[in-house]
């Protein structure tokens, strides 16, 4: 079987004997009482794209969130280990700067605050962190060309306020594009696919793909398997009431494609 | 009867002062008209006094400090040293233009800039005005609707000294904006001006005009002013009252307009300052299809107070106003909204919205908001919205989870909501100067959020 | 007095089916008020000594007060020496059982649709039927005393359960509060009492009719609702009078209080006569009712269908005292002819994470005003509240009005709160769309005045919902040509 990754002429034995990028060690978490995550192992090593696939309300959301930190959740059991440092211990703005890009579900509208100007503050930092030199207006202006392009997107929604009047799919993709002009090591795409049709599909795809590189990671977290037939998996692990209950390889993802969720009786968690 | 007919004693002070002004008017010889329109004003301000907080217009705007204060009117100009200097230092002091400078609430004319502007256009001061064109001017004056603002429109009457007068006729458009600055020199406590501005915008000129206010001196000065403003038939207006006066300073401002069918008005208020500031801001909308927006900002800290009294009247079909105003409140300041569409009988084809969001920035901030929509026919389309709260959790986060530190992120957003107002402003001058002057405005005020915050060592 | 029948004939041709008299023999005071007829009143009445103290102080005070002028209501002024501050069909003796009701009564309420007859009921439903000044009937009590749910007429109560009387009346909307309350305090002569004891899930809706019949009399009932601990309980409320030339005055007090975790659920169809075409007669119905959630995760529900009377003055509010306690208002209020109602609520926010809905729905026809009124207030101590008010209008032809009047403080920042209001007409293209699809003019405004008011009807129970659909739609009738 061939595919991108193998190109890179980096095999599995290779890989396992690199630090992950992401080391999940039985993490359970919830909101107030009520618990959501029931012990989350995952290990995503460099290179690797590894999809989670579930039925709504399994905790697929919430994994996102813990992982970018947002508010309101509390962790009670279990580590999040991103490339050797403790996760869980940075704030928000820590983990995205180290790194970690969350696309989100739902991409917040921000009025009033420039496209532009955002996403230069944002790269500005990320650089910052990285030691790198604060870009200067024309080279910026060349990077976001270059991506919004990649992203099939129009140039006039930079000049617009963050999401403002962006349709659904262009949010989608104003995510991606995102994440292509800041190049994060760990890119979490949370159901980027939803509502996006054939073409938009691909071309979000396409933005992802060109971005895979042997130290980079994803986890894609998608409800349909159309998805991963563009960004094809290393691993696919299905999500229900807060465990993983299966990890299989890409097959799996057809598999649930053809007989839905309800074949799989959540039993023991399956340690991934 | 004759008991009655002397002030109480707390009125006093306002109205004692008042035979200094007959006798300045006498010596400077002002049309007669004028001194009964100023004993007029006397005796309906003696009548009624200033509003209390039972009066419904005026709940939660307390004027007993006003009360309290010295009352110390300036019926003649004295001689100060304003300079050139002191006016460049303050903000839109870059605008090119013509500029009317008025000090304590008399016009300086050698710190003003008056150039011809073409034969037709009249810019000029209203003391002037009542030498060279008493008639006309007499005739405005008679023209001033009524409303909230009674018991300082009645003050003002009586007192006023001097303000712009300008007049643009019929079809000509002025290119740029007519500046005005009212500076308070802030030497003594109850120094009191009355500026009194009239704008006559005739059939289908086009004219914008900034009324500035600031203070030099830090006393606790009392600032009443009153712009009447016509826009005539297809009259295109932009009108930025921008009141920036001193931490200690009161002041009240009324615009009272009157549109005619077709014309495009635009109002912005912008209350940076004074310790206690409130805009009566009346519109009339007097003819078919015109269009109105009433759009203002509010900054307040410490124990400020800022106030909006707004009534937009839909008297005529087909006419749209859309009013936005947004308040940015920490420390224990205070913001007090009050917006009232009325849309009389037969105004159908109404199209009205009126929004007020307001940004709770600490613990004992707060806000009271009436926004009020009084409606008497039935093809209409109005709507109002208040909202009140923190920054949005969900957009600092989102901001925070690509890279920007929270305090930047927080500073992002409120500036952005500043700056849905400010963006409304046309004039582009204008607007990039209360575009930098807001940021400047918010740096300051969150360092001084950030320093009080920190545990001292 | 006509009798009954030819009035109901009368009704066929005017829009009010309400508007007939019943022969009933009654009691009345002489009109006027002072200290003696109050004191008549409670002698009438039995009344232990702390309540006459009460009523006296409440009278004093309303004496020191004002009617209010800023309701957007205009009338001439009411001369309250000209009102009859009590009338009671005459009783022919102590009720042992409703089957000893006068049959002349049991006609009245069964031509209102309301049958005394327990059989006859739609089962779980029990009614407090109050005619005037006071009650006379009330079904069910024995099956409810059961569940340990107290039940009955507020006379009943102040005989027979004093103590709670005397702990919670007052405590919501004390004799101070208004002009109006003043003035029930110092002569309401009955009314409805329940209390619901810890835990008890009240097995039925329970449910007060109100009928004025007595000309020139005021009717000033209070209610008192108390839910203990952990209860739930639903609570109906309906009311008609006769139609007649002259002004009727209609001031009552309602008091909820809920405890910890207790829910409240108050629904009122109001169809006072709203007077003619021209705006003669009609009843004034000036109305304080308010709940308190005392306890943590209380919850009080107003839901209201105002169609009746000539001006309505209400503001059901709720004081959300309870840590997470939420309140919700639920309105609908037309006014059609010369109808004017000032409706709304208030929300007070004191507890933690209290939380507040409104939606207000005003329908304006003919030269009816409509006008929502309502305080949302934030106190320091409301972190985290949050309230959400929506307002909407809806004008029926060019001669009517619909105004917003929201008062909003907030005093913590934490708190949120988002008001929204629009405006709207019966468009001619939709009214077009329905007839072009066989709907006369008059059903499509129906159906459009029910979808505009469907998120209020959907929180009332099923029957009431109904009636409120129908009553809706004969209050409109003649609102288009
Ligand atoms: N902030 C929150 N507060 C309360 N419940 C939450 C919150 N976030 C998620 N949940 C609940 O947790 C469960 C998982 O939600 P989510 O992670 O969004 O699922 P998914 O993304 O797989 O559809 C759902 O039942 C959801 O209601
Ligand atoms: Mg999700």
């Amino acid at each position: 079987m061939r595919r991108a990754g193998e190109a890179l002429a980096i095999t599995m034995e290779d890989r396992l004997k690199m630090e992950p990028i992401l080391d999940i060690r039985n993490l359970e978490a919830g909101v107030d009482d009520r618990a959501i995550l029931k012990g989350i192992n995952l290990t995503i090593l460099p290179g690797e794209v590894h999809a989670i696939m579930g039925p709504n309300g399994s905790g697929k959301s919430t994994l996102a969130s813990l992982l970018a930190g947002r508010e309101g959740y509390q962790v009670t059991q279990g580590s999040v280990t991103y490339l050797g440092q403790d996760l869980l211990a940075l704030n928000p703005e820590e983990r995205a700067r180290a790194g970690v890009f969350l696309a989100f579900q739902y991409p917040v509208e921000i009025p009033g605050v420039n496209s532009t100007y955002f996403l230069k503050a944002a790269l500005n930092e990320v650089r910052k962190h990285r030691g790198l030199p604060e870009v200067d207006a024309i080279e910026f202006l060349s990077l976001v060309k270059d991506r919004i392009r990649l992203l099939e997107l129009n140039e006039d929604l930079l000049k617009r306020a963050v999401n403002v009047g962006f349709s659904g799919g262009e949010k989608k993709r104003n995510e991606i594009f995102q994440m292509a002009v800041l190049e994060p090591t760990l890119a979490v795409l949370d159901e980027t696919d939803s509502g996006l049709d054939i073409d938009a599909l691909r071309v979000v795809a396409n933005g992802v793909n060109r971005l895979r590189r042997p130290d980079r990671s994803a986890l894609v977290i998608t409800h349909y398997q159309r998805l991963l037939n563009h960004i094809v998996p290393d691993r696919v692990h299905v999500l229900m009431n807060g465990r993983i209950v299966r990890s299989g390889g890409k097959e799996l993802a057809l598999e649930l494609e053809e007989r839905g969720y309800d074949w799989i009786m959540p039993t023991e968690p399956v340690a991934a | 009867m004759d008991a009655n007919d002397s002030p109480p004693a707390r009125l006093g002070r306002f109205v004692e002062a008042f035979g200094s002004v007959t006798e300045a008017a006498a010596s400077a010889r002002e049309p007669h008209w004028m001194l009964a329109i100023r004993k007029a004003g006397l005796a309906r301000f003696a009548d009624q006094g200033l509003p209390t907080l039972r009066h419904e217009d005026w709940r939660f705007t307390n004027l007993a400090p006003i009360e309290a204060l010295p009352f110390r009117p300036l019926p003649r100009p004295e001689p100060r040293a304003v300079t050139v200097a002191d006016l460049d230092r303050l903000p839109l002091a870059g605008m090119s233009g013509l500029r009317l400078v008025f000090v304590d609430g008399h016009f300086e004319p050698e710190l003003s800039r008056i150039e011809a502007l073409g034969e037709q256009i009249q810019v000029c001061s209203l003391s002037q005005t009542l030498r060279t064109d008493g008639a006309w001017l007499e005739q405005q004056l008679a023209s001033w609707h009524e409303g909230q603002d009674r018991a300082f429109r009645a003050l003002n009457d009586a007192y006023c000294t001097d303000g712009m007068v300008l007049r643009v006729p019929a079809g000509v458009a002025v290119a740029e904006p007519i500046h005005a600055v009212f500076l308070s020199s802030g030497s003594e406590a109850g120094l009191a001006s009355h500026p009194r501005n009239v704008l006559v915008a005739e059939a289908n000129s086009q004219v914008t005009v900034v009324e500035q206010y600031a203070s030099l001196g830090g006393a606790a000065t009392f600032t009443n002013t009153l712009t009447q403003l016509v826009a005539g038939e297809g009259a295109q207006v932009e009108h930025v009252r921008f009141q920036d006066e001193g931490p200690e300073a009161f002041h009240m401002g009324a615009l009272r307009a009157v549109a005619a069918g077709s014309a495009q008005l635009a109002a912005h208020s912008f209350a940076l300052g004074a310790r206690l500031s409130r805009q009566n801001i009346g519109l009339t909308l007097a003819g078919p299809g015109l269009e109105a927006i009433l759009n203002g900002l509010y900054v307040t800290t410490e124990k400020r107070l800022a106030d909006h009294h707004m009534v937009v009247d839909h008297a005529q079909p087909h006419c749209a106003s859309h009013e936005y105003f947004n308040g940015i409140l920490s420390g224990q300041s205070r913001g007090v909204f009050h917006g009232r569409i009325l849309v009389r009988p037969g105004a159908q084809k109404t199209d009205a919205k009126q929004t007020n969001k307001n940004l709770l920035l600490s613990s004992s901030a707060s806000v009271n908001t009436k926004p009020q929509l009084e409606i008497y026919a039935d093809d209409v389309k109005c709507t109002h919205g208040a909202t009140i709260g923190q920054l949005n959790p969900e957009s600092v986060f989102y901001l925070r989870a690509r890279g920007l530190p929270i305090e930047t992120a927080r500073r992002m957003l409120i500036h952005a909501f500043a700056g849905e107002i400010i963006d409304r402003v046309r004039c582009g001058p204008i607007r990039q100067a209360l575009d930098r002057l807001v940021w400047d405005r918010l740096e300051r005020d969150a360092q001084v959020r950030l320093d009080a915050s920190r545990p001292h060592d | 007095m006509s009798t009954p029948q030819s009035t109901i004939d009368q009704f066929v041709q005017s829009d009010y089916k309400y508007g007939f008299v019943s022969d009933i023999e009654t009691e009345a005071l002489p009109p006027g008020l002072d200290e003696e007829v109050i004191r008549t009143i409670s002698a009438k009445k039995g009344e232990p000594e702390f309540l006459l103290q009460w009523r006296l102080r409440s009278y004093r005070h309303w004496l020191t007060m004002t009617e209010p002028s800023w309701p957007k209501a205009t009338y001439p002024p009411i001369d309250y020496q000209k009102i009859i501050y009590y009338a009671a069909p005459k009783p022919k003796a102590r009720l042992e059982s409703l089957d000893e009701v006068d049959p002349e009564l049991r006609r009245t309420f069964d031509k209102l649709g309301i049958s005394l007859d327990e059989q006859k009921r739609l089962t779980g439903v029990a009614v407090d039927a109050v005619m005037d000044s006071v009650s006379v009937a009330t079904t069910f009590r024995k099956e409810l005393a059961k569940h340990g749910i107290v039940f009955c007429s507020f006379s009943d109560a102040v005989r027979e359960h004093p103590d709670l009387v005397e702990k919670y009346l007052g405590t919501v909307v004390p004799y101070t509060d208004n002009f109006f309350a003043a003035l029930n305090s110092a002569v309401f002569s009955d009314g409805s009492f329940c209390y619901v004891p810890k835990g008890v899930l009240c097995p039925m809706e329970l449910s007060t009719y109100f009928r004025i019949n007595t000309a020139n009399t005021g009717q000033f009932e209070r209610t008192l609702l108390v839910a203990d601990e952990g209860s739930y309980v639903s609570y109906l409320e309906g009311c008609t009078a006769p139609m007649r030339d002259e002004n009727q005055l209609h001031a009552a007090v309602v008091e909820l209080i809920a405890l910890g975790s207790a829910e409240i659920k108050y629904s009122t169809v109001q169809n006072w006569y709203p007077g003619d075409k021209d705006g003669k007669g009609g009843i004034y119905n000036f109305v304080t009712k308010r709940g308190l959630c005392r306890g943590r995760g209380s919850k009080i529900s107003w839901t209201q269908v105002e169609t009746g009377s000539a001006i309505t003055w209400k503001y059901p509010g709720c004081v959300l005292l309870g840590d997470d306690s939420v309140g919700e208002f639920y309105s609908v209020a037309l006014t059609n002819h010369r109808q004017q109602a000032d409706t709304g609520t208030k929300m007070i926010h004191v507890g933690k994470n209290t939380r507040s809905t409104i939606v207000s729905k005003g329908i304006s026809a003919g030269r009816g005003q409509n006008s929502y009124r309502g305080l949302v207030q934030m106190r320091p101590t409301a972190t985290g509240a949050r309230n959400f008010s929506q307002c909407d209008s809806l004008l029926i032809g060019d001669q009517c009005g619909a105004h917003t009047f929201p008062y909003i403080e907030v005093k913590n920042p934490t708190a949120q709160i988002e008001h929204e209001a629009s405006t709207s007409k019966i468009g001619e293209d939709q009214i077009f769309y329905c007839n072009q699809r066989g709907l006369s003019k008059q059903d499509a405004v129906n159906l459009i005045v029910n979808g505009f008011c469907k998120e209020v009807f959907r929180e009332l129970p099923m029957e009431f919902a109904v009636e409120a659909q129908k009553l809706l739609g004969v209050s409109l009738e003649g609102s288009v040509g």
